[in-house]
Order: C-alpha cells, then structure tokens, then sequence
C-alpha cells in the first residue's frame, strides 16, 4: 500500500495529466456522440452573456446593411397598401389601361422606390435633399419622398441618371396640400424659413375647430403626394385676423436632421392629372378663343 | 501588476482575441484556422509548478471550447502542451541558475533560437494534437497533414508577430524583491 502511494506522488504530475486528458477526450467524445456536453448548461450561459456584448459591437457595425434591407422590406409593403389603390368605375369604363391591378379590381396608383439620402441641408433657406436613386431607376419629377417611418419629406425637382434632387418640406418654395386629420379639412403646409422643426400650415378657416396635437396628413387631393402621409402634429394655433385663418405651427414627423433612408412615392397617375389640369386651366383662361 | 493579475488579463485577452478576432475573420481557407491563445501557456510563468500548470491548460483550453462548442478539444491539446512544456524548458535553458533569472519565456530570456524552438515545438503538438483529435472525428490523413501544416505556419507567423509588437517588459526576479 505504501508503495502505491509512493508510486502516485512520484508520478502526481504524470497521473494528473492522464486524468485532465482523459477528462477531456471524456467530454470530447461524449459530445461528439450525443453533443451533449458537460457544464455546457453553465458554461452557456456565461458565453452567452458576453457573446451577447460582443454582438453589440458587431451589430453596430451591421446596423447600416441591415437598415437599408429593413428599408427594402418596408418599400416593398408599402406598396401593398390599400391606398396606393383606386377603385375604377366600370359602368362609365370603356378601355383598359396597362396599369396593373389587384385581385378586387382595384388599379395601383402609387409605386415605391427606396432610396438613401446621400446630401441634406436643414440650415439654408432653400433645402434640398440629394438621394441615390434617378431617372435609371424609375424616378421621375414630382415625385414625393417619404421618410423610412412614412412621414412627408419632400418632392422631386430634379432627377439625373443615378441621383435626384429632392426639394425638402424645408423649403421657402415648398407648398404641399395637407388636410387636418380630425376635420379634414384642407390646408397648405409651407415653411417660413425659421426652425427646421416647424412647418406652418395655412388657409385653414376660423370655423374648423384645430387643437394643439392634432395630425396634419398629407391630402387627397395632392398630386404627388398618397393620401394620408403623416406631415406633423399641430405645435401653435394663432389665428390671423386679417384673413380669418388660422396659422397653425406644426412639428414635423420626420425628423430631418438625421434623415438616412426614405421612399420614394410616384403618383402613376400623375401626368394625366396635371394634363387635366393645364388644358382647364387653358380654357377656362381663354374663354373667348375656344368656343364651348 | 501581481504575476496572477498580469496573467488573468493576458488570459482574458487571448480568449477574447481567439474567439471574436480569429474565429470571426472570413477563412482563408478550409484548412486554416489561425490559433493564439495558446500563447498564454506558452508565456506563464517560470514559477509555476507542473500541477497548476496542467489545471491551467485545462481551463484555458476549456475556457475556448465552450466558446467554440467543441468540448474537450482545445482542453485536450492545452493539457499536453502544459504537460511537456516543463521538459522543453528544461531542454533549452542554461543550466546555470545564477545567470538565469527572468520571470517568464521570452525571446530575451532564452534568446531566440532557443525561444523559437520552444514555441515551434509547442505550436506543432498543440496543432498536430488538435487536428488530430478532429481527425479521429471526420477527416482524411493527407487533410491532416495539409491542416496541421497550414495551421502551425499561420499560428507561428501570429506568435512571432505578436511577439515583435508586445515586446513584454521583462523585469528581473531579483533577491531583494
């Protein structure tokens, strides 16, 4: 017996090693079979916790591609909205047109196109926006830009054959049809040059009841823009004495300090409408030259 | 800094470098794997005697393996290193104690054809061990011997790398300390 022990503490560092490899090979194995490790419960959740850190880091680096494929998504689901479609009315109908409908009959009058920001300006008087995508890619002047969360950014002014120039809602010049969402009643939305953050919506008249909180939409009846495009929230109400309208100071829901993706909206019925436009414009100017 | 705090964050270091750095670059190739945490077995100190150093190689190794969800593999290799580590010193450093007082293996402490050696010996079995290992489990030999070749280059070109940039500041164990 005493040699046994002798014989172990002569060879503790030998038999130990034995014991850790064998331990080992043990744990290796029997994972290899099962894949069922040992302590791996524990050790899971100590891994896991600083994988979850180092994911953090590495998502950060991530977070760029995997905005711009969120974007994508969204751009493609925005498209199936019900309010990109209009409802045609067959009986007066007599031809088709190419535009290609939905399974109810419905025709698509919006199509999306996603975009980057590449250039912004909130300081100057006149701000334009500079987005990645032009005329190669489908989009055309007039078309709306909307920010990745569907607020209103702006309108087209300019396409080349990989970029646009964009004329942001933070524009002198800008002037876009909004509707209050609680009356619906239509207004203006313009700038005045001041606060990045404030639009000013005008001609809504004295006798629609307008509260501080209130939604300002994109309208209906605007050329560019789909129907219902969050512009802001009401942030003032003053009322102008002089012409019986309120001016109302509204905050705007995109946020363009920190604008990175947006969607591009085009009305496919915008040409038609704008033709309609012109030649009533034409008649109705020149009533005398074209006989009715 | 304490010998056990200094090797606690070299440890931490050199896992947290093999997992998130080494495992996560794109493969160069199938049979590349680049390995540099063993360097922290390589680097422990003078002082520490056979046994501990055996439960540290377990745990280093073992450390990396619930990382890398490969239970025991790395564990097995680190033991053996930190097994034969001790003879390969023994080998190569003088035998004269008088002029031989640093604190760990270094390039300075046991100049560099001797530093070399020890690590070129050390990288092979802990590779060869490996790959082995691996082997046993799904493989070719011809696989095998391309990996363990193609592993232990990159890895040495590591250590020595590493070794060039941390030029680890060596400090005496002298009497009076």
């Amino acid at each position: 017996m005493r040699n046994v022990f002798l014989f172990i503490s002569r060879y503790r560092t030998f038999i130990s090693f034995l014991v850790l490899q064998v331990l080992s090979l043990w744990f290796l194995f029997s994972y290899n079979r099962f894949h069922r490790a040992r302590f791996l419960g524990v050790a899971n959740e100590v891994t896991g916790r600083i994988n979850t850190q180092y994911n953090k880091v590495e998502d950060f680096f991530a977070l760029k591609a995997e905005n711009q494929r969120l974007h994508r998504f969204n751009d493609s689901l925005l498209g199936l909205l019900p309010r990109n479609f209009s409802v045609h009315d067959t009986s007066m109908r007599q031809l088709q047109d190419s535009v290609p409908y939905d399974t109810a009959g419905h025709y698509r009058r919006y199509s999306y196109y996603p975009a980057t920001v590449v250039y912004n300006t909130v300081n100057a008087q006149k701000n334009y926006l500079q987005i990645n995508r032009g005329s190669a890619q489908g989009i055309r002047d007039n078309m709306a830009v909307m920010g990745s969360d569907g607020s209103a950014v702006g309108v087209v002014v300019n396409v080349s054959a990989n970029f646009s120039q964009v004329m942001s809602l933070l524009h002198v010049q800008s002037s876009v049809s909004a509707s209050l969402k609680r009356s619906g009643d239509f207004g203006t939305a313009e700038w005045d040059g001041k606060d990045p953050r404030y639009l000013l919506l005008k001609r809504i008249p004295k006798s629609v009841e307008v509260k501080k909180g209130d939604s300002v939409l994109t309208s209906p009846v605007s050329f560019s823009f789909p129907p219902g495009c969050l512009l802001g929230t009401i942030e003032a109400v003053t009322l102008d004495n002089t012409t019986g309208m309120y001016l109302l100071k509204v905050k705007t829901a995109a946020n363009f300090l920190n604008l990175q993706q947006v969607h591009v909206v085009g009305n496919l019925d915008f040409e038609e409408q704008t033709r309609l436009n012109q030649e009533t414009k034409k008649i109705i100017e020149e009533p005398k030259k074209t006989p009715r | 800094m304490s010998d056990f705090l200094r090797n606690s964050i070299r440890f931490c270091l050199f896992i947290l470098v093999q997992v998130y750095v080494l495992n996560k670059i794109p493969h160069l190739h199938r049979f590349i794997t680049p390995y540099i945490y063993y360097l922290f077995i390589l680097w422990l100190p003078f002082t520490v005697s056979r046994q501990w150093l055996l439960v540290i190689g377990f745990i280093t190794g073992l450390t990396l393996d619930y990382f890398t969800m490969t239970p025991g593999l790395h564990a097995a290799a680190c033991t053996l290193i930190a097994y034969v580590r001790p003879f390969i010193i023994g080998v190569l450093t003088p035998k004269d104690n008088t002029e031989f007082n640093y604190r760990e293996p270094s390039a300075r402490a046991m100049q560099w054809t001797p530093y070399a050696v020890y690590v070129l010996v050390l990288t092979i079995l802990h590779h060869g061990y490996l790959v082995f290992l691996e082997w046993l489990d799904v493989g070719s030999f011809l696989g095998f011997l391309v990996k363990l070749l193609a592993t232990t280059g990159i890895s040495l070109l590591l250590v020595f790398t590493v070794e060039l940039l941390f030029s680890r500041k060596m400090k005496f164990r002298t009497n009076t300390a």
